[in-house]
């Protein structure tokens, strides 16, 4: 029987070809998906891996509520050109904790994955003001809003716990004190400054990141989240001189 | 609509719309220090204004049962028209983003306006506003015609496409506000994404349910790729979008996948999308729309089951070329490419198919402009899936990723074949649903195909040339060994192309809003029923099996 014979006979029952179509379209997904989470070396075994503050965390989430992912992409490719560009080319640890992943898919704007630290607090709270005043040509929007708006924080520890069944390990205590945790980050001389080196690690940046160290805005969220963009792990350093080396 | 409801469906109907309604008062008391609260008003607003609609009616006489013998094509009309409506607004809105690029103030101060949480606006518009209602109205009508039997019911086509639309309004209005997954192409949250199951599953039983009282022994090849695109569509939603939310009174969610895991999900979903969202369901509407109004059969019925199955297992492996070079192991990127270059077979043997099936009536593809639609449509998709299995290649990858090359890819497709094939089918359908001898004017669907050819071109040429300007700047070296040029410099070298897309998109807006001037004048005019041609000869359905 040809194999055309046999489809004049399956394309006769709804179920034949619903079954068929389930079953030859999920062949694909299954060997390519479900290895990545069962392979061992598909993520890099690093010490040094921190976690997200809640600022941080505040403001990875009003990275992605204005959409920024649709014109910076925050994955460095193993080219020439995009390391010297860029940095590092980018390991999967460093994404290991971001629920969803923000590699991004086209860059109208430069990439951001090593942006951390590679400009000021108040670069990068005047290029969201405005982002013509510091570079006459951009084509960015401006977020001027966010220096105006208070951070919500009361619901913080909401996140954090959803963060957690989803596979972050935050523990109970960091949980609990999310809303502090905020605070103190972004007001270094605040009693609550201190918690946060002490939950998070000491490489953890408490700043003042807005310039006014009295108020928790937007800004505060998202000038940290930036500012950590790249910094969670030096693995994708160490890496690249050991590479080095090699050679 | 509601007079042709028996009772029972009316009473049905009610109590739907009774449980979004409280659901929309569960979701607003829940959320209401939290966006969510809006959409939960929404769903309550929703849900009372069907009820009081229904309620109109509720004791008007039921319909009649003479109304069996015809084939039920109320859902089908509503849809072209919430096609063409979803169309000019989200192409409207996606030439204001274009020109955003152009002239960056170009908001209204507020968050809202930003170009971020407009481009899904634009995006989702397009693709589920026009493109799912496209599908939902010519499947529905195609599935009655190809299967000579009645849908099951008259309420649960209406549950699909107002259902549907609402999961569109949810995710539009969503984005204004901030809500957004931040997956492309699967944006909405947590509770939209649940209501869209919901639908599906009515919309897939619609498909079942009609298929096991059919007159026809063969289900017809436009139905396989209906329920591809059906089934697939689901399992993707499904698996790319389990997330838990942070509570049941908040709008975000939090995906339960990350990093690495959560990009080759996030692209085995959205290159998918394009494979059984756009490409799957316009396939189906090709194969009925095209030998119908060109008068001639499919050229090869061998190639159309080398080309579905092929479709349906090779795309399903591609989805990793979009993540060439990136911390996605590379046995999966090798993976990807391979297969993305295999696709081209059953792609061309689609375009070939569809081309071929044209022999003999070309002289209508000069005379006739909705033939000439589908014809355009034919070949863009050949063309498109050329470029996206070049583009594929590793190496070819490393130039076009991340530049506009991909915006102009996605547009040769999504307005050459996408759109064109769409156009088509609805300039056949409307004369034939709404019983008039052809449309209001030929000449303006002329103008419309002429905007749009346009359009397409000048936008496509536009991304194309900034494509590889940008990716060449980016890569070039002086002689002294370092990069060349600075971002800021690609940048600078965008703006007459950026400027050249937005016009495109203009034109292309243009012929669209002919286009739905045309639709509306058409269905204005009275009925000449009488007189109708073009129409398939078999207006009733078949009593008798055909075996």
């Amino acid at each position: 029987m040809s194999i055309f014979g046999f489809h004049y006979r399956l394309e006769r029952k709804a179920i034949g070809l619903v079954l068929g179509i389930i079953v030859v379209a999920s062949i694909g997904g299954l060997v390519e998906i479900a290895p990545l989470f069962t392979i061992h070396q598909t993520v890099e075994d690093v010490s040094d891996m921190r976690l997200y503050t809640p600022l941080e965390l505040a403001g990875r989430n009003i990275y992605i509520r204005e959409g920024c992912y649709a014109c910076h992409s925050q994955m460095i490719r193993t080219l020439r050109d995009e390391v010297d560009r860029y940095g590092p080319y980018s390991l999967a640890i460093e994404s290991k904790y971001d629920h969803p992943m923000l590699w991004g898919s086209k860059r109208t704007g430069p990439d951001l994955a090593r942006i951390g630290e590679k400009y000021s607090d108040q670069w990068h709270v005047a290029h969201l003001l405005n982002p013509r005043d510091v570079v006459p040509v951009s084509v960015m929007p401006a977020y001027d809003w966010l220096l105006a708006t208070e951070l919500f924080t009361d619901d913080l520890s909401l996140h954090l716990k959803a963060q957690r069944t989803v596979g972050v390990p935050y523990t109970d205590e960091m949980i609990a004190n999310a809303a502090f945790d905020a605070y103190g980050q972004s007001n270094p001389d605040s009693p609550q400054a201190e918690g946060v080196t002490k939950r998070y690690g000491k490489a953890t940046t408490v700043r003042a990141f807005d310039g006014q160290p009295g108020r928790l805005t937007e800004m505060d969220a998202l000038v940290a989240y930036l500012q950590v963009l790249g910094r969670l792990t030096d693995a994708a350093h160490k890496s690249m001189a050991e590479a080095g080396a090699v050679q | 609509m509601i007079k042709q409801l028996t009772l029972i469906e009316r009473q049905h109907a009610i109590l739907i719309s009774l449980a979004v309604a409280v659901c929309g008062v569960f979701l607003l008391i829940a959320g209401r220090n939290d966006p969510l609260g809006v959409h939960g008003a929404l769903l309550f607003v929703a849900g009372v204004l069907t009820i009081f609609l229904v309620g109109r009616h509720y004791f008007a006489p039921e319909p009649s049962d003479d109304r069996l013998s015809r084939y039920y094509d109320d859902p089908s009309k509503a849809g072209i028209i919430l096609a063409m409506a979803w169309v000019v607004f989200g192409l409207a809105v996606g030439d204001w983003v274009a020109w955003q690029l152009v002239y960056p103030d170009l908001t209204f101060g507020g968050g809202w306006s930003s170009f971020g949480r407009i481009r899904p606006v634009h995006t989702t518009s397009v693709i589920f506003g026009f493109g799912g209602n496209g599908l939902i109205a010519t499947s529905l009508y195609v599935l009655q015609r190809t299967s000579r039997a009645r849908l099951p019911d008259q309420l649960s086509p209406w549950f699909v496409l107002i259902g549907y639309n609402l999961f569109c309004l949810l995710a539009v209005t969503g984005y204004l506000m901030g809500i957004t997954q931040s997956k492309e192409y699967a944006e909405p949250e947590w509770y939209a994404d649940i209501w869209l199951v919901v639908v599906w599953v009515v919309y897939f039983l619609i498909y079942l349910r009609t298929l096991a009282r059919r007159k026809e022994p063969h289900i017809y090849v436009s139905n396989w790729y209906y329920m591809a695109f059906i089934l697939v569509v689901a399992m993707l939603h499904i698996v790319n979008n389990l997330a838990v939310p942070v509570s049941l009174g908040h709008a975000k969610s939090y995906s339960i996948f990350s990093g690495v895991q959560d990009a080759m999900t996030q692209w085995w979903y959205g290159h998918n999308a394009v494979a059984f969202f756009l490409t799957a369901g316009f396939l189906g509407m090709m194969y009925y729309f095209l030998p119908v109004q060109s008068g001639r059969p499919i050229f090869s019925y061998r190639l159309s089951i080398i080309s579905f199955w092929g479709i349906t297992f090779l795309y399903m492996w591609a989805g990793s070329h979009h993540l060439h070079y990136t911390a996605l192991p590379q046995w999966v990127q090798t993976l990807g490419m391979t297969f993305s270059l295999m696709l081209l077979i059953p792609s061309w043997a689609s375009a070939g198919n569809a081309l071929l099936t044209l022999n003999g009536a070309w002289h209508k593809v000069r005379d006739d402009a909705t033939l000439r639609f589908m014809m355009v449509a034919a070949v863009f998709y050949g063309l498109t899936t050329f470029e996206g299995s070049f583009m594929a290649i590793r190496t070819v990858n490393s130039l076009s990723h991340y530049t506009d090359w991909t915006i102009g890819h996605v547009h040769a497709g999504a307005l050459g074949w996408v759109a064109m094939i769409t156009f088509g089918s609805i300039y056949a359908a409307v004369p034939w649903l709404w019983k008039q001898k052809g449309m209001y004017s030929a000449k303006l669907v002329e103008a419309h195909f002429a905007f749009a050819l346009a359009g397409t071109v000048i936008y496509v040429f536009a991304m194309w040339n900034s494509g590889i300007v940008q990716g060449l700047m980016w890569r070039t070296y002086n002689e002294s060994g370092t990069l060349a040029y600075s971002f800021l410099d690609s940048l600078v070298a965008m703006r007459p192309y950026y400027i050249a897309r937005a016009f495109g998109g203009l034109l292309f807006l243009i012929g669209a809003c002919i286009g739905a001037y045309n639709i509306w004048m058409t269905i204005r005019f009275p009925s000449l029923a009488a007189e109708q041609s073009g129409d398939l000869p078999e207006r009733k359905l078949a009593t008798q099996p055909a075996e």
